[in-house]
């Protein structure tokens, strides 16, 4: 409400306020008139961000540049080629068995976990929703608590139950589900919730008042209302799983079971070549495409309720 | 229907750190060195605890070092953190204007990077013949190229800054934004100065959004290992999530990293417990 009604930088109207300044602040008399303003624009805090985005965003474009180098050097340009991306026999991403596998399995990875994650998650919220009291707080907390635990606390005793207590869990692809599900089941948890609480009750209760069953009013009222979060809580589970490293890795039984990011982690100081840019770089575009993909469609989605977007936001803020 | 998700949070979530405790609590077998777990408390055992702990503190403590960097390195990369994402978070939340959209965007975009190629692009840039020490030899800031890579606490802790500074600028973002202007322009009105209004007015309304901050991007860091491995590599400045790392990866080793999990956990507890109590508490009015 107080962003609407935010003037957008200075006040208009306070800018000339040069002379009352003088008599006010005889000290600063002496400096130039734009100082003197009250309400300039912050020069210095502008270039600051500025700079500070260049620093943030400039090594990953050049990153990205040199995956098309046509030579061996990550820091010499060599003219432009799709080299490591397919055209070289041997050592492209396409060619290289071991990349193209990894790629693979991130995209498998990503997948299996969303299709487990986010059902969980749904029912959970909706569980917890009409449950509230102390069982809700206690799921509530464990959900925050994963936003902060070190991820490698939990991927290391994650490990240790797998290879101590459920021998039965094979190393790789359905241990790294495991793990990776554990992890990403707060998204739509919270993503859920937060629209669960904006959606209120009245819906289900009209549903019920006219005659639906309790599974009625939950398939046909609640779940196409809670589609937008379930939606946004897939994709950013997705995404996120893409990028994924630390459990992948610690949950990984050989090379077939390593995705992207573990050939990254392990090839950058050994054995670099352009290539791994390439890789990085298919990387970034799978998760830059699903997460604009995912944000149009959550637009389109809810565009009928323009100002309910806080959902997105919230999770954001709180990552 | 909060069952599934429950009964998969018991069964992944609170029994590995049972099974934890048991193989930090257990024994190793003496000849293969694999851990043993010990499922009963009553019989649990304190041998590999102690044995770890006097490795940090006693004499001739091995570890002592790695853990005295953790604080060291955590510290000053937190510090930092605060230091850029302060400003920056301040200028888009009030200064943002019509470029608010397209800043936050790029604020965002590191979310969707994958950390190992924010990390491969600094170790290209930062090559003994990468751009940077071309850069400063060329300007001639430097007379030979720099070994950036070469085990430097500099580079581990710039590493570390570019890595979480996201996460302190979104918490930072959040709170500031919810600071209403007019108090600032009461403040300036009545005769604050600048600075006297960011000291008495801004700064207070921000403070436990500080400390959110600085434990977000702390927590994540203490645990962080292959910043240091890319970056650097070298037992001289490793912290402990590479202690953790290493044991973990070495045969014979893994009650010794279960051991070390559990003492980093115990450290971490009091700051988790505020950042979950706090943003649980922010929450419910907006609930309401």
């Amino acid at each position: 409400m107080s962003r609407a009604a935010r003037p957008d930088g200075a006040p208009p109207g306070m800018a000339g306020s040069g002379v009352g300044a003088e008599t006010l602040q005889p000290a600063t008399a002496h400096r130039p008139a734009w100082w003197r303003n009250p309400w300039r624009r912050p020069a210095f805090l502008a270039a600051f961000t500025w700079l500070y985005l260049a620093w943030s965003i400039l090594p990953i474009v050049i990153a990205v540049l040199f995956s098309f180098n046509a030579g061996r050097s990550r820091s010499t340009w060599q003219g432009f080629s799709l080299r490591w991306y397919w055209r070289d026999p041997v050592l492209s991403v396409w060619h290289d068995g071991t990349l193209r596998a990894a790629l693979g399995h991130s995209v498998e990875l990503a997948a299996l976990t969303t299709l487990i994650a986010v059902p969980l998650g749904v029912a959970f919220a909706i569980g917890v929703d009409r449950w509230r009291g102390r069982v809700g707080r206690v799921f509530t907390f464990q959900m925050l608590l994963t936003f902060v635990l070190p991820e490698i606390l939990l991927a290391v005793a994650i490990l240790l139950l797998v290879t101590n207590m459920l021998e039965f869990v094979p190393l790789g692809t359905t241990a790294q589900v495991l793990g990776l599900v554990t992890f990403q089941l707060s998204y739509p948890m919270v993503i859920c919730r937060a629209r669960l609480l904006t959606i209120g009750r009245e819906y289900e209760e009209a549903a019920r008042d006219l005659g639906a069953s309790p599974a009625q009013a939950l398939w046909r009222v609640l779940l196409p209302l809670l589609a937008p979060a379930i939606f946004a809580s897939a994709v950013l589970v997705f995404a996120d799983v893409i990028d994924d490293f630390v459990i992948v890795r610690y949950l990984s039984a050989d090379a077939a079971s390593e995705p992207m990011s573990v050939k990254i982690y392990a090839g950058t100081r050994s054995s670099p070549t352009p290539a791994l840019n390439a890789l990085a770089t298919i990387m970034l575009v799978f998760t830059l495409v699903t997460v604009t993909l995912g944000y149009l469609a959550y637009r389109r989605l809810t565009r009928d309720e323009r100002g309910r977007e806080p959902a997105v936001r919230e999770l954001v803020a709180r990552v | 229907m909060a069952a599934p998700a429950a009964a998969w949070l018991a069964g992944l979530f609170l029994l590995p750190f049972y099974v934890l405790l048991a193989i930090a609590f257990g024994t190793v077998d003496p000849l293969f060195r694999t851990p043993v777990p010990e499922w009963n408390p009553r019989y649990w055992d304190t041998t590999q605890l102690l044995g770890t702990v006097r490795d940090i503190v006693g004499r001739g403590a091995f570890l002592g070092p790695a853990v005295a960097r953790t604080l060291v390195y955590v510290a000053c990369a937190s510090a930092l953190c605060l230091a850029i994402g302060y400003p920056v978070a301040w200028f888009v939340a009030r200064y943002g204007g019509r470029r608010r959209t397209p800043l936050l965007v790029l604020l965002l975009a590191p979310f969707w990077i994958s950390y190992m190629m924010r990390l491969l692009a600094w170790v290209n840039l930062l090559q003994t013949d990468g751009l940077v020490n071309r850069a400063l030899t060329g300007l001639g800031l430097l007379d030979q190229p720099f070994e950036w890579l070469g085990g430097r606490p500099v580079t581990v802790v710039s590493g570390l800054v570019y890595g979480y500074v996201p996460y302190m600028i979104l918490v930072l973002f959040a709170a500031l934004d919810r600071i209403d202007p007019s108090l600032l322009e009461a403040a300036r009105d009545l005769g604050a100065s600048r600075a006297r209004t960011f000291l008495r007015v801004a700064l207070p309304l921000s403070r436990s959004a500080i400390l959110t901050g600085l434990i977000v991007v702390a927590l994540p860091m203490s645990g962080d290992y292959f910043t240091n491995d890319l970056l650097s590599g070298s037992p001289h400045t490793a912290m402990s999530g590479n202690l953790i790392n290493d044991a973990v990866s070495t045969p014979g080793q893994g009650g010794r990293g279960a051991v070390l999990v559990l003492l980093l956990m115990t450290v971490l507890i009091p700051p988790m417990l505020w950042y979950v109590t706090s943003t649980a508490r922010q929450d419910r009015p907006e609930a309401a």
